[in-house]
C-alpha cells in the first residue's frame, strides 16, 4: 500500500482555513483573554483573505486532486472564492461590538442561564465569547470543500464539517436566547435526520456502483444493468440530504425557525454561505454523477421547484418578522436556482454561480441593516416597527430598500440580472413552464418586497419606534460593500458573468 | 396614407416653400439667428437660476436682454430688405434632436418674411412693455423673477415663430403656455389669480391635444413634421388628412389664441399684472393661433372645409368677444373681450385662404400695437387709481392723465377703425376680403366694426370723460415717464402702423406673399361704396355709445340690464357651456371610471390577492413550530422524492 498524494498547492487554500481554524482553539486555550478576541478576528481575516488570494492564485486550475476525492475546477474555485468573500464580509458583522453595549452579537457564554446571576457577571466583566470564530473557520472550510467533493464519503464529511459548527452557532444568541437555542437544537435534529438520509442514499448509490468516486458512478450508469431501482432510491435520497441544506419544500420547515432564532450575523452568513455551498455540491453531484439519469431526477427536481417557488412567495406574505421574511425569501430564491439547476447544461451552471455570488451578497447586505434597528428588546425585527424607518433614517432604510428590491429583481440591481439568467438557462434547458410559475411568483414575492418599502417609506412612524444603531467602521464597510456589489452588478454584470461562464466547466 | 421614403425623397430634393419660395440654408449674418433666441433665454436663466443675487439689477438684465434680442432682429430685418423678393427665407440647423424609427427631428430654425415679421413685434413691443414694466412693477418684490418670467416668455415665443418643426414649434408652444401661466398667477397670493391661472393651462391643455394629435398626424402621413418636408407633400396626401389636420391645428389655435369654443380662459386671465396682458393676452401669444393657420398654409388651401371651420369660428368669435366686451365694467376684461374679436377677425381672414392670411397678419400687427397700447393706458390708469378696475368709479380722468388720455385716444381711434389709424387699413381689408368670400362673412364683419366701435367709444367715455366717479382723497397721478415713454412710442405706432406697413416700408401684403400666396378677389360692390358702409356703421356704434354713456351721467351702481347684457356680463355663458358640457359630463366618466375601477379591476386585483393571502394563512400553519412536525413533513417528502424518482422508469 502507498501513501496517498496531495497536491498541497491546490489544496492550500482549504487546507489555509482549516488550520487557521486549529490554530484557533489552540488560542483559546493559551491566549490570555483580553487579547484573544484581537487575536481570533485578525487570525480569521488573515486566513480567510491568505485564502482568497490563494484561489484568486489558482484560476484556471483543473485538477482532480487527493486521489480522486476533491476537484479543483471552475466552479469549485468559483464559489470557494465568492464563499471567502462573503465570510470575510461576515467576519465584519461578527466583530461588531458598538451596537450591544459592551458586547456582540453572541452570548458571553452560551451554556449560562437567561438571566442567571452568572451571565449578569459575565455581561459586567464585559466577557466575549471568542469560540465563535475557529467555529465559523470550520463551516467555512467545510462549506469551501463541500463543491470540490469529488467522493461521496468526503462530500459527506464536507457537509459535516459545514452543518455542525452552525448548529452551535445558531445557538448563541446575546438576546431572545432561548428561540436561539431552540433554533439550534431544532437546525441539530433536523439537519442529523437529513444528514442520515443523505448517508443512506450515498450506501444506495455505492451498491449500485460499487464505488464512491462521481466519475466511476457516472461510468456505472452505462454499465450496471438491471439495478436501477437501487441507482434511483439513492439520487432521491441523497437529492433530499443537499435539498435540505438549500431550504427547498417540502424540507425548508427549519428555515424560518433557525433563521429568525439565530443571531443575525449568524444568519447573514448561514443564508449566504451555506446556500452556495450547497448548490455548488448540488450541481456537481447530479451534473456530473447523475447527469447520465438526468431525465429520471428532472421530474422529482421540476416540483420540488415548483413547491418551493408557491410556497417560499406565497408564504412570505403573511409574515410579520422580518427575519421570517427574509427566510422565505431565501426558500423562493432556492426555488428560482432550482429552476435553473434541471436545465443541467454549462449555460445553467454559468448561470447558477453568478445568481449565488449576487444572492449571496445582497443577502449578507440585507441581514445587515436588521442588526442596526433596534429597541430595548434588542433588534427591532417585527415589520410594524419599521413604519416610517425611511422618515428617520433615510440612508439605512434607502440601502435596506435596495436590497429589497434587489431581491424582487428589479432592474439595475443584480437581481435583475440574476433572475433573467437563471430563467433564460431554463427555458433553454426546455423548462418554460417552470419559468412561468418563476416569473408568477416573483410577482407575489414582489408585492412583499416593496410592502416592506412602502411601509418604511410611506407610513407615519411608529410611536416609540426602534432607533437605528451607528455600527463601528466594521458593519459600515460591511453593508456599503454589499450594497455597492449589488448596485454595480446590476448596472455592470458583465464581467461577473463572463467570470460565471468561464468557470462554468466541471472536471470529472 | 401616403407615407413612404421615397416621397420624402423626393421632397427633400425638391424642398418647394409654399407661395413658391425657397428656403436657403442660412449663411453670414443669417446663421446667427439663434441670437433672437438665446439672448432672453440667457436673460430668463440667469434671473430664474441666479436668486436673490439678482434682485437688484433683475429687471434691467430683463430689459437688456429682451432690447438685444430687439436690436437683433431689427439688424435682421435691415438685412433681409436687401434680399430679392422671393429670396428671404433661411432655415437654420442647429442639431439633430432626435432620429429614431425613421422620425428625424432637427433643432432647426426658418427665418421668413413672416417669422420675420413676428420677431420684430414680439421683440418690439416686448422690450416697450419690458421698460413699461420696470415701473409698473416697481413695487413688488419678486420683480427679479416677473421679468424672469417675461424673458422666459420672449424666448419661447421666438421659438415658436421661428421654429421650421411642428415639433419644435410645439415646445414654444408650451412654454408660452407656460410662461402665461406663471404670469397670470403671478401674484398667487390671491386665490382669483390661482384659479384663473389654473384654468387658463387646464384649457389650453385641450387646445394642446389638438397639437399632439396634429403632428402625430403629420407623422402618420407624411413620416416627419417639418415644415419643408409637410407642405412639399401636402398635395399627395389625402383631403380627409388634410381636413383632419387642419381640424387638429384649428384646435389648438383655438385654445391658444382665446377662440370659440374655448376662449372661456382669458377674460380670467386679466388677473396677471397688466403688461401681462399687454404682452401675452394682447399683442403677442394668443395670435400664436393666427400664426399656426398661416404658416399651415399649404395645409389650409388644399383642406377648404378645415378653412370653413376656421373663418366659422373667427366670426363667433368676433361677435361674441364684442358683446361680451360691451357689458364688462371691469377695463381691463373690457379690453380682453376686445382682444378676443380682434383675434376673431384675424382667424376669419385667415380662413379666406391666400386672399386673407397677409391681411390676418396686418391686422395682427397692428392689433398688436394698439392693444399694446390700450392695456399699458389701462394699466397706467389703475396705477393712478390704488389698482380700481371698475370703470364705473373712473371717469372725467383726461384731465388728471393727460398722457394716458392721448396715447388711450389714439389706440381708440385706431381699433375702431378711423383713417387713417392703424386699424383702418387693416380690420377694412379683412371686411373688403369677408364680403368678396361671402355676403354672410362679410356682414359679420362689418356688424363687428360697428359693435367694436360701440365698446371702445363706452370704455373710452367711461374712464377719461363725464363725471369724477372716484372718490380717493388725492387725486389720480399721471404715471412716471419710465412708463408714459412706451405708452407714447406705441400710440405713435397705433398712428402710423396701418399707412406705414401699407406705404412706408414696401407693402406688407408683398411683403408677405412669397410665404402665403397671393389670391385677388372681386368685391360685389364698389370699394369705396364699401369704405362708406364701414365707416357709417363705426359711426353709428360712437353715436349709439354716446347717447347712452355720454350725454347721460353714468350710474355707480351696475344698472340690471338687458337679457344680452347679462349674458354678456357673464361671458355668453361660456363657463356655465364648459360646466354643462365638459365638466359635468367629465366627472361623471371619472366617477363611473372610478367605480369600474374599485368595483372591477380592483375587484379582481384585490380578490387575486386576497386569494393568496388566505393560501398563505394556510400554509403559514404548516409552521407549527414542533420538530416532530417538520420532521414528519420531511419524511413525507423523502417518500414522495423516492417515489417520485422511481415511478418515472415504471412506464
Amino acid at each position: 500500500m502507498t501513501a496517498p498524494t496531495l497536491e498541497y498547492a491546490e489544496l492550500a487554500p482549504l487546507i489555509t482555513v482549516f488550520g487557521a481554524a486549529v490554530i484557533g482553539v489552540l488560542i483559546e486555550a493559551f491566549v490570555p483573554r483580553r487579547a484573544r478576541h484581537t487575536v481570533q478576528v485578525v487570525l480569521a481575516l488573515l486566513a480567510l483573505v491568505a485564502s482568497l488570494v490563494q484561489v484568486i492564485a489558482l484560476a484556471g486550475t483543473e485538477v482532480v486532486a487527493a486521489v480522486g476525492a476533491v476537484v479543483i475546477d471552475g466552479p469549485a474555485l468559483f464559489l470557494q472564492g465568492t464563499i471567502l468573500v462573503l465570510s470575510i464580509i461576515s467576519i465584519a458583522f461578527f466583530a461588531e461590538r458598538k451596537l450591544e453595549a459592551g458586547g456582540d452579537a453572541f452570548a458571553p457564554a452560551a451554556s449560562s442561564l437567561p438571566g442567571s446571576d452568572e451571565e449578569r457577571v459575565l455581561v459586567r466583566e464585559r466577557r466575549l465569547q471568542t469560540e465563535i470564530y475557529p467555529l465559523m473557520l470550520f463551516a467555512v472550510a467545510g462549506m469551501m470543500l463541500f463543491p470540490a467533493a469529488n467522493d461521496l464519503l468526503i462530500m459527506f464529511i464536507a457537509l459535516e464539517v459545514l452543518s455542525l459548527p452552525l448548529y452551535l452557532m445558531c445557538g448563541m444568541a446575546r438576546r431572545r436566547r432561548l428561540l436561539s437555542h431552540e433554533a439550534a437544537l431544532k437546525y441539530f435534529l433536523l439537519g442529523a435526520f437529513s444528514s442520515a438520509v443523505f448517508l443512506f442514499g450515498s450506501a444506495f448509490v455505492y451498491g449500485f456502483a460499487g464505488s464512491l468516486r462521481f466519475s466511476e458512478i457516472s461510468t456505472a450508469l452505462t454499465t450496471e444493468i438491471g439495478k436501477e431501482g437501487l441507482l434511483l432510491s439513492g439520487v432521491g435520497l441523497m437529492a433530499v440530504g443537499l435539498l435540505f441544506k438549500v431550504g427547498a419544500v417540502p424540507f425548508h420547515a427549519w428555515t424560518p425557525d433557525v433563521y429568525q432564532g439565530a443571531p443575525t450575523p449568524v444568519t447573514a452568513f448561514m443564508a449566504a454561505c451555506t446556500k452556495l455551498a450547497a448548490f455548488g455540491a448540488m450541481v456537481r453531484l447530479f451534473y456530473v454523477a447523475f447527469g447520465g439519469v438526468r431525465s429520471d431526477w428532472q421530474p422529482m427536481l421540476w416540483a420540488v421547484a415548483i413547491a418551493t417557488m408557491v410556497v417560499g412567495a406565497v408564504v412570505a406574505l403573511t409574515q410579520t418578522d422580518i427575519k421570517r421574511m427574509l427566510a422565505y425569501s431565501s426558500i423562493a430564491h432556492a426555488g428560482f436556482v432550482l429552476t435553473a439547476l434541471v436545465a443541467a447544461d454549462q449555460t445553467a451552471t454559468a448561470a447558477i454561480l453568478f445568481y449565488l455570488a449576487t444572492y449571496g451578497i445582497a443577502t449578507l447586505g440585507a441581514f445587515a441593516v436588521v442588526t442596526l434597528v433596534r429597541d430595548s428588546g434588542g433588534e427591532a425585527t417585527h415589520l410594524s416597527k419599521w413604519a416610517g424607518l425611511g422618515k428617520r433614517s433615510p440612508i439605512v432604510a434607502g440601502t435596506f430598500a435596495l436590497f429589497l428590491l434587489a431581491f424582487a429583481g428589479i432592474p439595475m440591481t443584480s437581481g435583475f440580472v440574476g433572475k433573467l439568467s437563471v430563467f433564460a438557462a431554463a427555458i433553454d434547458g426546455g423548462a418554460t413552464p417552470l419559468v412561468i410559475v418563476g416569473v408568477l411568483a416573483s410577482a407575489v414575492a414582489a408585492f412583499f418586497y416593496v410592502r416592506v418599502i412602502v411601509l418604511m417609506f410611506f407610513s407615519a412612524p411608529a410611536e416609540e419606534g426602534p432607533t437605528v444603531a451607528v455600527p463601528s467602521v466594521w458593519t459600515t464597510v460591511g453593508i456599503s460593500l454589499g450594497a455597492a456589489a449589488t448596485l454595480l452588478l446590476g448596472l455592470v454584470p458583465g464581467p461577473l458573468l463572463d467570470l460565471a461562464q468561464q468557470a462554468a466547466v466541471f472536471v470529472r | 396614407m401616403i407615407s413612404t421614403y421615397s416621397t420624402l425623397a423626393t421632397a427633400v430634393s425638391t424642398q418647394a416653400e409654399h407661395g413658391g419660395q425657397v428656403a436657403v440654408e442660412a449663411t453670414g449674418i443669417y446663421s446667427w439667428t439663434w441670437l433672437l433666441i438665446a439672448f432672453p433665454l440667457l436673460g430668463a436663466a440667469v434671473l430664474l437660476l441666479g436668486g436673490r443675487r439678482t434682485d437688484r439689477i433683475g429687471h434691467l438684465v430683463g430689459t437688456v436682454a429682451s432690447s438685444l434680442s430687439f436690436v437683433m432682429g431689427v439688424v435682421l430685418f435691415v438685412a433681409m430688405l436687401g434680399e430679392g423678393d422671393a429670396e428671404r427665407a433661411f432655415t437654420l440647423d442647429l442639431w439633430e434632436w432626435f432620429n429614431a424609427g425613421g422620425y428625424q427631428v432637427e433643432v432647426s430654425l426658418l427665418l421668413d418674411q413672416l417669422s420675420m415679421a413676428f420677431v420684430l413685434l414680439i421683440t418690439g413691443v416686448g422690450s416697450l412693455i419690458h421698460v413699461y414694466s420696470i415701473g409698473y412693477m416697481e413695487h413688488d418684490e419678486r420683480r427679479r423673477r416677473f421679468f424672469g418670467y417675461l424673458n422666459l416668455f420672449v424666448a419661447a415665443m421666438l421659438l415658436l415663430v421661428l421654429a421650421a418643426d411642428y415639433l419644435i414649434l410645439f415646445i414654444g408652444w408650451e412654454g408660452v403656455g407656460l410662461a402665461s401661466y406663471l404670469l397670470i398667477g403671478f401674484w398667487q397670493h390671491k386665490p382669483s389669480a390661482a384659479v384663473a391661472a389654473k384654468k387658463a393651462f387646464v384649457v389650453n391643455r385641450v387646445g394642446d391635444m389638438g397639437m399632439v394629435l396634429a403632428v402625430a398626424s403629420m407623422l402618420a402621413v407624411f413620416g416627419s413634421s417639418s415644415y419643408s418636408l409637410v407642405f412639399a407633400n401636402a398635395e399627395n396626401a389625402s383631403t380627409g388628412w388634410l381636413t383632419a389636420i387642419g381640424l387638429f391645428l384649428l384646435l389648438a389655435a383655438c385654445g391658444k389664441s382665446a377662440q370659440f369654443p374655448l376662449q372661456s380662459w382669458l377674460l380670467d386671465a386679466m388677473e396677471g399684472p397688466t403688461p401681462v396682458s399687454a404682452l401675452i393676452h394682447a399683442a403677442t401669444m394668443v395670435t400664436a393661433g393666427v400664426y399656426l393657420v398661416v404658416r399651415s398654409a399649404a395645409i389650409y388651401d388644399l383642406a377648404p372645409d378645415a378653412r370653413t371651420a376656421v373663418v366659422i369660428v373667427g366670426a363667433i368669435t368676433l361677435l361674441m368677444g364684442a358683446i361680451i366686451g360691451c357689458a364688462k365694467d371691469d377695463i381691463k376684461k373690457a379690453l380682453a373681450g376686445s382682444t378676443m374679436s380682434q383675434i376673431g377677425y384675424m382667424m376669419l381672414a385667415a380662413g379666406l385662404g391666400p386672399a386673407g392670411y397677409a391681411f390676418a397678419i396686418f391686422h395682427l400687427l397692428t392689433h398688436g400695437f394698439f392693444k399694446a397700447n390700450m392695456f399699458l393706458g389701462a394699466g397706467s390708469v389703475m396705477h393712478g387709481m390704488n389698482d380700481e378696475v371698475d370703470m364705473r368709479k373712473f371717469g372725467g380722468l383726461r384731465v388728471a392723465m393727460p398722457v394716458t388720455f392721448a396715447t388711450f385716444a389714439m389706440g381708440y381711434l385706431a381699433i375702431i377703425g378711423i383713417p387713417p389709424f392703424a386699424g383702418y387699413f387693416s380690420k377694412d381689408r379683412i371686411i373688403e376680403a369677408a364680403f368678396a368670400e361671402n355676403w354672410v362673412y362679410g356682414i359679420c364683419a362689418l356688424l363687428g366694426a360697428g359693435i367694436t366701435a360701440f365698446y371702445m367709444t363706452r370704455v373710452m367715455l367711461m374712464t377719461f370723460f363725464g363725471a369724477r366717479r372716484w372718490k380717493q382723497s388725492e387725486p389720480p397721478h399721471e404715471s412716471p415717464s419710465v412708463m408714459t415713454v412706451p405708452l407714447v412710442v406705441l400710440a405713435v405706432l397705433s398712428v402710423v402702423g396701418g399707412a406705414g406697413l401699407l406705404y412706408l416700408t414696401g407693402d406688407i401684403v408683398q411683403w408677405l406673399a412669397p410665404v402665403t400666396g397671393e389670391a385677388h378677389h372681386d368685391l360685389p360692390m364698389p370699394l369705396a361704396l364699401l369704405v362708406t358702409l364701414t365707416l357709417l356703421t363705426v359711426l353709428a356704434g360712437v353715436a349709439v355709445a354716446w347717447g347712452m354713456y355720454g350725454r347721460k351721467a353714468i350710474r355707480e351702481d351696475v344698472p340690471a340690464g338687458n337679457p344680452l347684457t347679462v349674458a354678456a356680463r357673464r361671458d355668453l355663458y361660456g363657463d356655465a357651456f364648459n360646466e354643462a358640457v365638459l365638466m359635468r359630463p367629465g366627472q361623471y366618466l371619472t366617477r363611473s371610471l372610478v367605480y369600474v375601477e374599485n368595483r372591477g379591476v380592483d375587484g379582481a386585483v384585490v380578490g387575486t390577492a386576497t386569494a393568496v393571502g388566505g393560501l398563505s394563512s394556510r400554509l403559514r400553519r404548516w409552521q407549527t413550530g414542533f420538530v416532530r412536525s417538520y420532521a414528519l413533513t420531511m419524511f413525507a417528502g423523502v417518500g414522495f422524492v423516492v417515489v417520485a424518482m422511481l415511478l418515472v422508469r415504471l412506464p
